[in-house]
């Protein structure tokens, strides 16, 4: 039991290396996920498809396969990469793809009487944009972004396995010096479970509060 | 970029890849039929059955659904054994930890199958004198079958990718036969230019070949 | 109306495709200024794809539509206008639609304001005073901070008509405005447009009310497969019909509200 009161200031340290690798894979797939995401619908044809195949082509790949890709692959290419950088590079590109179909999700599904409507009122592309559709976009984009984000916490897991020392790995190296995997096991997925939960339920709450606009 | 391309040596290791994918999709396999098991077993409960049952398959789900996958696979490989004094092989372990894993995600997309079926038609069922688990067996798992099998091949394409975490326990599919190769050919760009085509057009087949099997049920459907 | 005087909107030869689809063959069709023009026929006719050309919702292959002078669709032959100067042009138009298509997220006085504060550059106080001003006017003072989810269809569509005319437009688009209504709200909303009409606000109107095409229309128009079949005053067109299309139309139409009475 000391033993893993001993381990905890090394837990913690593993879980804000976590916490900071999940905040930069969230605000980069949310910057590149909207952007392309709102090209998808917009852009010319050929920008189109191509990120269409960039979404559909990253969403099919083991996210597993694609860190140990970016890890191992780029110095290969001459261009090594910290395990930290690779892991977030990695995460990144994969959440994106979720993004792109998340944001392209919530404009698709505003009627398009809004655009209608819109223009019936003399509002310009970008007006529209900014006072019509966006608006109504955000409430039914939240929800599924922050499951999307629980999914990048989960996700930044696997950057242990190139060696990044996040809560996954401070985990396996408490259970090395101490042999009681199962008590730091159960520590551990509780405060996974803690950060997500808390995620998961602020989606639900969002949702529920955003119902009444869905006429 | 001065990196000189060498596929043969890769390629000599073949084997390994097409039975490390072999073992993939197996594992897959056998995980979305035990997860589709016991996921419409909770489904039925949550419905259908007492308050408690109710909140503890809710619990279940929860509790899956917001830990990392390969704490999971940890936990039910190092962890378990440890407390229960046993040992059990890493790939029993690992289908274990997924069946369990697609179950919570599987309960969700039951349940919902199971609200789709309209009222009127378990009316129906009740009205020629069905009795519960008739009306169950022959009303609304067909009707709940129908309106989840798309999400049910999506789920079985997302295990299929999820395989790949059983390489970390050394279970020897097609994720840790690229390991393996790697560190033993340092052949490195081509052992991931083999397998990442590989899950990904794989994936694509297989999705293709589950939505011509949707198309046949939705025929029979209308 | 002076012989002199130009039409506020002159249509020539309207011709439009969807692909294959031949919608409009040919459409010619003024409306003179402060006059209110009723379309008619059945579904798949044209006559909302005539009404959503006018303000460049849809665009068109050849012909013309001029408001004011100014061809709506085209900045020279065979250049079509951008996305400001359709904005511009727009802005001088109203549009009502069957769906209302308000704006979800904003309450009814913001739905209003909207475009004066973005499009007229209103200030927020002036904006709002309007946008009060016009919702009191359909009869909706007590709603103004209310979102469309909360209120009726009826109110709804009251609101959609007070967004429309509070642009000041110079021409009112009215696209089957109470077809998604249930039949005990239409009279609320089709009294609102009979005021509009009274005040002289010149309109475009498509619509299945036969009786209110017979009191407030100026001029009827029956569209039958793209084209115009007959165009007349409405006592003229609507009362014994000769055009055997035209006949079979309103009986149909008769028939269809007699069911909904029953």
């Amino acid at each position: 039991m000391s033993a893993i009161i001993n381990a905890l200031p090394s837990i913690w340290g593993g879980l804000v290396i976590t916490l900071a690798l999940s905040a930069l894979v969230v605000l980069f797939s949310l910057i590149a996920g909207v952007i392309l995401g709102l090209a998808i619908l917009w852009a010319p044809a050929p920008v189109r498809l191509a990120i269409r195949a960039y979404s559909d082509v990253i969403r099919s790949i083991p996210l597993l396969v694609l860190i140990f890709f970016v890890y191992y692959g780029t110095p290969a290419l001459g261009i090594p990469l910290s395990p930290f950088w690779a892991a977030v590079i990695a995460l990144s590109a994969f959440k994106t793809g979720h993004i792109i179909e998340i944001v392209r999700g919530a404009v698709g599904s505003i009627p398009r009487g809004q655009t209608d409507a819109g223009k019936a009122i003399g509002l310009t592309f970008v007006q529209r944009l900014t006072y019509v559709i966006l608006p109504q976009a955000l409430r039914r984009f939240l929800p599924p972004w922050l499951n999307a984000v629980t999914d990048s916490v989960k996700g930044s897991a696997l950057a242990s396995l190139v060696g990044v020392v996040d809560l996954m790995l401070s985990l396996q190296q408490v259970i090395g010096r101490t042999y009681e995997p199962m008590p730091i096991y159960v520590i551990g997925a509780l405060i996974y479970f803690v950060i997500n939960f808390t995620l998961s339920s602020a989606s639900r709450r969002l949702e529920a509060r955003f119902a009444y606009v869905r006429d | 970029m001065d990196y000189i391309f060498n596929f043969p040596i890769v390629l000599r290791h073949w084997d390994k890849l097409a039975w490390g994918l072999l073992l993939s999709l197996e594992l897959a396999a056998l995980s979305i039929l035990i997860g589709a098991a016991i996921g419409l077993a909770l489904a039925v409960v949550h419905n259908d059955g007492p308050r408690w049952a109710r909140t503890a398959v809710a619990g279940y789900v929860e509790f899956i659904r917001n830990v990392p996958l390969l704490l999971l696979i940890y936990l039910m490989f190092y962890g378990v054994p440890s407390i229960g004094g046993f040992a059990y092989d890493a790939a029993t372990s690992f289908v274990i930890t997924l069946s369990a894993y697609a179950a919570a995600q599987l309960v969700e997309v039951f349940r919902a199958g199971l609200d789709a079926v309209p009222k009127g038609v378990v009316d129906a069922g009740r009205a020629i004198g069905l009795t519960r688990w008739q009306r169950l067996l022959y009303v609304r798992l067909p009707v709940m079958f129908r309106v989840a099998l798309p999400s049910l091949s999506n789920a079985f394409i997302s295990l299929f990718k999820d395989t790949s975490l059983a390489s970390v326990i050394a279970v020897p599919e097609l994720t840790h036969a690229a390991q393996w190769i790697n560190f033993n050919t340092f052949r490195i760009l081509e052992v991931y230019a083999i397998v990442t085509p590989t899950y990904l057009v794989v994936g694509w087949i297989l999705l293709a070949a589950l939505r011509q099997l949707e198309k046949r049920f939705v025929v029979v459907r209308r | 109306m002076s012989a002199t005087e130009p039409p506020l909107v002159a249509i020539r030869d309207l011709c439009k495709s969807f692909g294959a689809v031949r919608v409009l063959e040919g459409v010619s069709l003024d409306v003179p200024r402060g006059s209110v023009v009723v379309l008619i026929g059945a579904s798949g006719s044209g006559k909302t794809t005539l009404l959503r050309c006018v303000n460049a919702l849809e665009t068109y292959d050849s012909g013309s539509i001029t408001v004011e002078g100014t061809e709506v669709g085209f900045r020279a032959p065979g250049r079509r206008r951008g996305e400001g100067e359709l904005a511009a042009i727009r802005a001088g138009i109203g549009m009502v639609f069957q769906q209302f298509n308000l704006f979800p997220h904003l309450t009814a006085a913001e739905n209003v304001m909207l475009g004066l504060r973005k499009v007229r550059k209103l200030d927020k106080e002036e904006a709002r005073s309007r946008a009060i001003h016009w919702l009191e006017r359909v009869g909706l003072g007590a709603k103004t901070e209310s979102l469309p989810g909360e209120l009726s269809g009826g109110q709804q569509q009251r609101v959609g008509i007070a967004r429309a005319v509070a642009m000041e437009p110079k021409l009112l688009l009215l696209d089957e405005i109470t077809s998604a209504l249930d039949p005990e709200l239409v009279g609320e909303v089709l009294a609102v447009v009979r005021r509009l009409a009274g005040d002289g606000m010149t309109m475009l109107v498509v619509t299945h009310e036969m009786a209110f095409a017979r009191d407030v229309g100026d001029r009827v128009v029956f569209m039958d497969a793209g084209r115009i079949a007959v165009e007349g005053k409405p006592r003229d067109v609507l009362v014994d019909p000769q055009h055997p299309r035209l006949r079979s139309f309103l009986s149909r139409v008769e028939l269809k509200r007699a069911e909904e009475d029953a």
